[in-house]
């Protein structure tokens, strides 16, 4: 007599249905709602390869130009080593490590925010 | 002769251990997979190794000091250039192409647009530009055997020939994976420690760099091979045995400032402190303008600097043998940490040419007369340490040498092998052709590694010996101008139509391989012309991207119509991509 009924509104199931078909199965068919969500993933992703080879322009174009048209800059020593020599032969390559590390972490997290959303799609 | 003994058995160690790497791979590898693309089973850090090992070339090993030692600061974009190229690859191409699940570019073109066309001039390119980075690793194999030991010039590139194909034809890529990954550690212990032994000798010795122009550090005695034109820098008093502008001369000879010629078989003998001539191709320059950026005495400094960082920058993603490293990556996140890794070896490996070539330029200046900068790394040791050390320094080098020729000329004859026999011979991996037996698919592939590196060797043997880092610089022009913009379109561009991508690849190959074979045949001339032509990426890569586009747009109507399929493919993540494959599991 006590015990415990579960009270159910008859169309909660179907509307639960609809509600989690999967975005991934958007994808798949290629339906507008799909489509929109690649297209998205695609946007970020070329944004960040864009941001990736803008810096390596503005950091390789830099270099040569500043030792184009500063050649004050070789009078700099360090250990007595000229300035353009420390930065082209060594210093540069930390700093490209630097990059290549950032753009692959924000792939990733490009990615992963994108699998989130298409998991749990509202 | 201990010295030559021990350059020899160096090269037969090198030799004897990638042939060995190779039949252990073929133990474990038994599937056609496994010959072809290692059945993806090779982690970042091993893949990356292998891809450094692969790309670390003769050019990287002994080109880049022998160009510093040359033409001084500016050659410092070589190999700024080279890691850069990584970098970009790792933004624009890594994790899509390894998802387009191509194995080589052809394979790419087919996959994203659909064209028998497309696939076959692709399948061109691969092998023209295999070939053009073959031939000078031959080249310096010969150019090392023939410094260190006096063997004829042409034994050299047949033994790497003989060695790649024994390796090839027995392990496939299994065993090329980590042939190539030892290859990389062994090239770079064989600069690192000869590199640290020759900064502690410098810097124990106290020796400068004079400003004035590179003389003699001791008594050197150099034999010119061919009747040569020099700049003598300054006049001066030298001892020359053979012909001096035409005249028989025996002895001390007053030689003024200006340009002479050089007999065949003349012996040069400079005192500690004598002026060294120069040979004619070769710029003469005060110390301390070498030291300087755009000091390297060509015309044009500041263009020709900034079209080879676009061309090495651009070009590494259309090297053919950089590709079907990328497809033993299990999936695109892996490719993409791959690539990191390989920008952190490449960047602890580029500390190394440049210290060679600066501290040549003090040591080994007398390679300026001979013309022979490519042996930099390979004398410097020898001649900084007298006796045992030096030689077994030496011997180190060489096979480091050996390891950089060998393990490019087999990533590339895998490669160009690759797409010969799936492209030329018809037998690869037909999809349509299933039935085709594996042993006829590798008779195939082994017919075709034979073709991929005897027409190069062949070229080889006749060819005048061109700077090293210079040649694989114009074969990265050519893949930056044709490979570079269909990649990056493809990948990123939606709207790109075949014949869009036909009209950009050929444009691109023709004007930059015209570029090329003028330069080569030295019919370029000086000036902004000879300029241009010497560094054709500037102008040839946005053409080609501009050709490539604008027939895209004007062809609308030819866009691939499984387009949006193909790009989700490409940009799609593995995990989301394994449940698409679950929705449909019939479709695959």
């Amino acid at each position: 007599m006590n015990e415990r009924v579960r009270v159910i509104h008859p169309r909660t199931e179907a509307a639960r249905r609809v509600a989690t078909r999967p975005a991934s199965r958007e994808i798949d068919e290629q339906t507008g709602l799909g489509e929109l969500y690649m297209r998205t993933l695609i946007r970020s992703q070329r944004r960040l390869a864009l941001l990736v080879c803008a810096t390596v322009t503005v950091l390789l174009g830099g270099c040569a130009l500043l030792g184009a048209y500063v050649p004050r800059l070789d009078t700099v020593r360090i250990a007595g080593v000229a300035l353009p020599w420390v930065v082209l032969g060594v210093l540069i390559y930390p700093v490209m490590i630097g990059i290549g590390m950032y753009t692959v972490r924000q792939a990733e997290r490009n990615e992963s925010a994108f699998i989130e959303i298409v998991r749990r799609r509202p | 002769m201990s010295a030559d003994a021990a350059a020899i058995g160096a090269v037969a160690a090198v030799g004897a251990a990638t042939v060995l790497a190779g039949a252990f791979g073929m133990r474990r590898g038994r599937t056609t997979s496994d010959f072809y693309v290692a059945s993806r089973s090779v982690t970042p850090r091993w893949n990356a190794a292998a891809i450094g090992g692969e790309y670390l070339s003769a050019a990287s090993f002994l080109g880049i000091a022998g160009l510093i030692l040359a033409y001084g600061f500016d050659v410092l974009w070589y190999p700024v250039g080279y890691t850069a190229g990584y970098l970009v690859l790792l933004a624009l191409v890594a994790a899509p192409l390894r998802r387009s699940g191509a194995y080589t570019l052809p394979d790419f073109a087919e996959i994203r647009l659909g064209s028998a066309v497309v696939r076959w001039i692709a399948s061109l390119l691969v092998v023209l530009i295999g070939w053009l980075y073959l031939l000078p690793q031959l080249q310096g194999a010969s150019l090392t055997l023939s410094t260190q030991t006096g063997a004829p010039r042409w034994l050299g590139g047949l033994v790497v020939s003989a060695v790649v194909l024994t390796a090839v034809g027995v392990g496939g890529m299994r065993s090329i994976t980590f042939a190539q990954a030892f290859q990389f550690w062994l090239k770079f212990t064989a600069l690192l420690v000869p590199a640290v032994v020759i900064l502690v000798v410098w810097q124990h010795r106290g020796d400068g760099l004079p400003d004035g122009y590179p003389t003699a550090p001791t008594s050197i005695t150099v034999t010119v091979r061919a009747a040569t034109a020099v700049d003598v820098p300054t006049a001066e008093t030298i001892t020359i045995d053979g012909t001096l502008d035409a005249h028989p001369v025996t002895g001390l000879v007053v030689v003024g400032a200006g340009e002479h010629h050089l007999g065949a078989g003349t012996r040069v003998t400079l005192r500690h402190g004598d002026v060294v001539p120069v040979v004619k191709s070769l710029p003469a320059q005060r110390n301390v303008d070498w030291l300087r950026p755009l000091g390297s005495g060509r015309p044009h400094p500041l263009y020709a600097s900034l079209s080879l960082i676009l061309a090495i920058c651009l070009g590494t993603m259309g090297l053919p043998h950089v590709l079907v490293r990328f497809y033993t990556n299990p999936d695109g996140r892996d490719a993409r940490r791959t690539t990191l890794v390989v920008i952190v070896l490449l960047s602890s490996f580029y500390l190394l040419p440049t210290l060679f070539g600066a501290i040549g330029r003090r040591y080994v200046p007398d390679l300026l007369l001979t013309g022979n900068t490519d042996a930099t790394v390979l004398l410097l040791p020898e001649r900084m340490l007298a006796g045992l050390p030096g030689v077994i320094l030496s011997a180190l080098v060489t096979a480091g040498a050996f390891a950089a020729f060998l393990s490019t000329a087999s990533g590339l004859t895998v490669s160009v092998a690759g797409v010969l026999s799936q492209d030329v011979l018809g037998t690869g991996r037909d999809r349509h052709r299933p039935q085709r037996l594996r042993s006829q698919r590798l008779r195939a592939f082994r017919l075709g590694a034979v073709a991929a590196i005897g027409v190069p060797y062949l070229l080889s043997l006749p060819s005048e010996h061109l700077g090293l880092a210079a040649v694989v610089g114009l074969a990265f022009a050519v893949a930056a101008a044709t490979f570079c913009p269909l990649l990056i379109l493809g990948i990123w561009w939606p709207r790109l139509t075949d014949a869009g991508a036909v009209a950009g690849l050929v444009t691109g190959g023709l004007l930059a391989t015209a570029a090329v074979v003028v330069t080569v045949f030295g019919a370029a001339g000086g000036g902004w012309f000879g300029a241009l032509l010497d560094q054709p990426a500037a102008w040839a890569v946005p053409l080609a991207f501009l050709v490539m586009v604008t027939v895209s747009l004007a062809t609308s109507s030819r866009r691939p119509r499984d387009v949006n399929r193909v790009m989700t493919r490409l940009h799609a993540p593995e995990a989301l991509a394994k449940e698409l494959a679950e929705l449909r599991p019939s479709s695959r």
